[in-house]
């Protein structure tokens, strides 16, 4: 059994990478104009939330964490599997990913 | 007998009801056998329960049918209540109302509203009976309303015509005026005496309302006499009346000279006690009676429509019922009230006739010799200005000698009325023969031609009759009203009486028989002109209130054409309109904005959070 001290990563580094994640994603959302990397942008933005889960998870020592974690991922896959349902449809009807040609949902 | 009282008012109703919904497509015959029939009916149920009234030695009879409303300690019966001056009133409005709907059946021959026309008049004979069989304030306002109504209707009865609209809406605005203040008055007597049972209500002021006058008394009776004077044509609610002769003859003589006309008069007649607890406001009544008599006196010496000139002498005739209000000849005035429903209707009926024999010519300036044209109607018309000047032994004779000689004796100011009612005499004669002669006299420019017909001549006939001897009728108002000490003038006064209003026949029969003036270079010029036109248009009231009311209220309607509390409901709306606008515009469709703004809300919710 090797004993290598699990070096204790602090949590202000996970949550801070949570955040920088988080807001490129957010950032990739809002500039972003073609809808698949949209869609990836969410996909990066589910994960930061995920990891600051983790990352509080593995500071109290609790499981909930990684349940939660185990949640996002599977809302995450259901999410694309929508999404991309929905981009392919999109694609096919209007022969454009562009979301601000697609902007017609205007009230 | 007396236990059918309450059949009187419902055969009328139930005639009007029976026309009203046929909805005038009843043929000429049966509309006019409803019509005339159901108040021919109604007079031979008077008739009985009358005499049998007058043989029960009962002072009154009053009939309960049913409470009204009870609220609270407020309580109004649907009751009957008959007594002296109710009976006369019953038996004047069955009674020559049956002449006048008889009549009618004959004027009204082959209009298209013949049936329309009976509706009406039912209905208004029915509420002037609620009016005057009443025994509370309440109920009489009810009859007060509905003969208001059915005078609107009436009037405006050939409505194709606008002005005959006019004329309705004038009339119907105008006394609305009274009708307001006389509400007033009922409202104020209510909350004083807590009950509007007129008897009652009278008992109950005399015992708590001081003798010599009080506030009280003088608002009460002040506001009601605003009602009766907007009822009966005095000033200064006159206006109407003239105007109101756009309406059918027989409506002219029923409403409009023997009953309507005269409510006001029954009004204070039948609150009299209340008057006598208010003596200035008595005496105002007298004032406004004597004004009115001698304006409407001048007014109709200068008239060229012969229904105008009999519209201003029932004005100054009313004005006398009010005069003997005034000095407390109280059965004078109820005296006067019948005698005048007698020959005025016949002088109405036999204008119609007239009119008729005319071809619907009413310029008496363009009649003229007309005696040998017409012999009925001039008889019957002779017969009906001796009633109205008041010519010894006609009816009008008696009632006006009374009320004159109850003035001359009165010692309160009553000597400035008796010299006012004087002088109206003068006038009434005056003006009477004028009329008379232009008609009958003087040089034929047109032909006419009798329209005969039982239904036209025989209520003419039987008014005729009633004319002559109507003053001979003794009236059983005596325990009604409060004992008048008899007044016998000497004989120097009463041959002044007699015979000082002559004069003014004799002043016709000057200036229109002999040519004694030329009435046409008076008027044409100068102060005659003057006079003639203002005396033509009543005293310029007519314009006064039109100048003083009528543009005024005109100008601010128009000013507030778009309603300014309607501006308070725009506006919500307008407002509702431009917040839906900002908010409609987040919608833009991009879904980036979205997010964007999404986010910022959460980072700002979030940023509160830790900075508070």
């Amino acid at each position: 059994m090797p004993t290598v001290m699990m070096q204790e990563i602090p949590m202000e580094h996970g949550l801070l990478l949570a955040a920088v994640l988080f807001a490129l994603g957010l950032i990739g959302v809002l500039t972003r104009r073609n809808m698949v990397f949209v869609l990836m942008s969410l996909e990066i933005m589910l994960n930061a939330a995920a990891l600051a889960f983790v990352v509080a998870g593995a500071r109290w020592g609790q499981t909930d964490g990684q349940i939660m974690f185990l949640m996002i991922i599977s809302l995450a896959a259901a999410e694309v599997a929508v999404g991309l349902g929905l981009v392919l449809q999109m694609f096919h009807r209007f022969k454009t990913l562009d979301l601000d040609v697609l902007g017609k949902m205007k009230g | 007998m007396l236990d059918l009282l309450w059949l009187v008012p419902t055969i009328p109703l139930i005639g009007s009801l029976i026309l009203i919904f046929t909805q005038g497509k009843l043929p000429e015959v049966p509309a006019g056998i409803v019509g005339a029939g159901s108040i021919g009916l109604a007079f031979v149920v008077a008739l009985l329960a009358g005499i049998d009234f007058l043989q029960s030695d009962l002072p009154v009879f009053s009939q309960t049918l049913w409470t009204w409303m009870s609220v609270g300690n407020f309580n109004a019966g649907f009751t009957l209540y008959l007594d002296g001056v109710s009976l006369v009133m019953m038996f004047i409005i069955t009674g020559i109302g049956f002449l006048i709907h008889v009549y009618a059946t004959g004027y009204m021959h082959d209009d298209p509203g013949f049936a329309r026309f009976f509706s009406y008049m039912n209905l208004f004979v029915s509420a002037m009976l609620i009016l005057v069989l009443g025994d509370n304030l309440l109920l009489l306002f009810m009859g007060w309303e509905g003969v208001g109504l059915c005078s609107y209707l009436l009037i405006g009865f050939w409505y194709t015509d606008s002005y005959n609209g006019y004329c309705a809406r004038k009339a119907f605005v105008v006394t609305r005026v009274g009708d307001a203040s006389m509400a007033l008055g009922l409202f104020l007597l209510f909350q004083n005496v807590g009950t509007l049972n007129i008897q009652e209500a009278m008992q109950i002021a005399q015992g708590q309302w001081p003798a010599g006058g009080s506030n009280i008394a003088t608002a009460i009776t002040l506001l009601l006499l605003g009602g009766a004077v907007g009822k009966s044509a005095q000033l200064p609610l006159q206006t109407w009346l003239p105007d109101a002769m756009a309406g059918p003859t027989p409506i002219s003589a029923l409403i409009h000279a023997a009953t309507m006309v005269t409510a006001g008069v029954y009004l204070i007649a039948r609150t009299h006690v209340l008057y006598l607890l208010a003596p200035e406001v008595q005496y105002l009544v007298g004032v406004i009676g004597a004004i009115t008599l001698l304006m409407a006196g001048f007014t109709a010496l200068v008239q060229s429509d012969i229904k105008k000139v009999l519209a201003f002498s029932t004005m100054s005739q009313i004005g006398y019922m009010f005069l003997a209000l005034g000095v407390g000849a109280w059965s004078s005035a109820i005296f006067h009230l019948m005698t005048h429903a007698f020959f005025k209707a016949l002088l109405f009926l036999t204008a119609g006739s007239i009119i008729l024999g005319m071809h619907h010519e009413q310029n008496i300036f363009k009649m003229g010799g007309l005696r040998k044209d017409l012999p009925w109607s001039h008889a019957l018309f002779l017969i009906g200005t001796l009633g109205l000047v008041a010519f010894p032994g006609f009816s009008g004779f008696f009632s006006k000698e009374e009320i004159l000689a109850t003035a001359m004796s009165n010692h309160e100011g009553g000597y400035i009325l008796y010299l006012a009612g004087l002088a109206g005499a003068v006038m009434t004669y005056l003006y009477s023969f004028r009329l008379y002669f232009l008609v009958f006299y003087g040089k034929k420019t047109h032909d006419g031609h009798e329209v005969m017909g039982l239904n036209l001549q025989g209520p003419l006939v039987l008014l005729a009759v009633l004319s002559v001897v109507g003053g001979f009728i003794a009236i059983p108002v005596h325990e009604v009203f409060p004992e008048v000490e008899e007044h016998h003038p000497s004989i120097l006064a009463q041959a002044v009486m007699i015979l000082l209003p002559m004069l003014g026949a004799v002043v016709a029969w000057w200036v229109f028989i002999k040519g004694g003036i030329d009435t046409d270079n008076l008027t044409a010029s100068g102060i005659g002109k003057a006079l003639h036109r203002f005396w033509f248009t009543q005293w310029g009231m007519d314009w006064l209130y039109d100048k003083v009311i009528v543009a005024p209220y005109v100008g601010l309607a128009r000013l507030n054409r778009n309603d300014f509390i309607d501006s308070i409901y725009n506006g919500t709306a307008r407002l509702a309109l431009v917040l839906h606008g900002l908010v409609s515009d987040t919608q833009t469709g991009q879904l980036r904005w979205y997010a964007l703004t999404m986010i910022s809300g959460v980072l700002l919710l979030v940023s509160i959070g830790v900075l508070l």
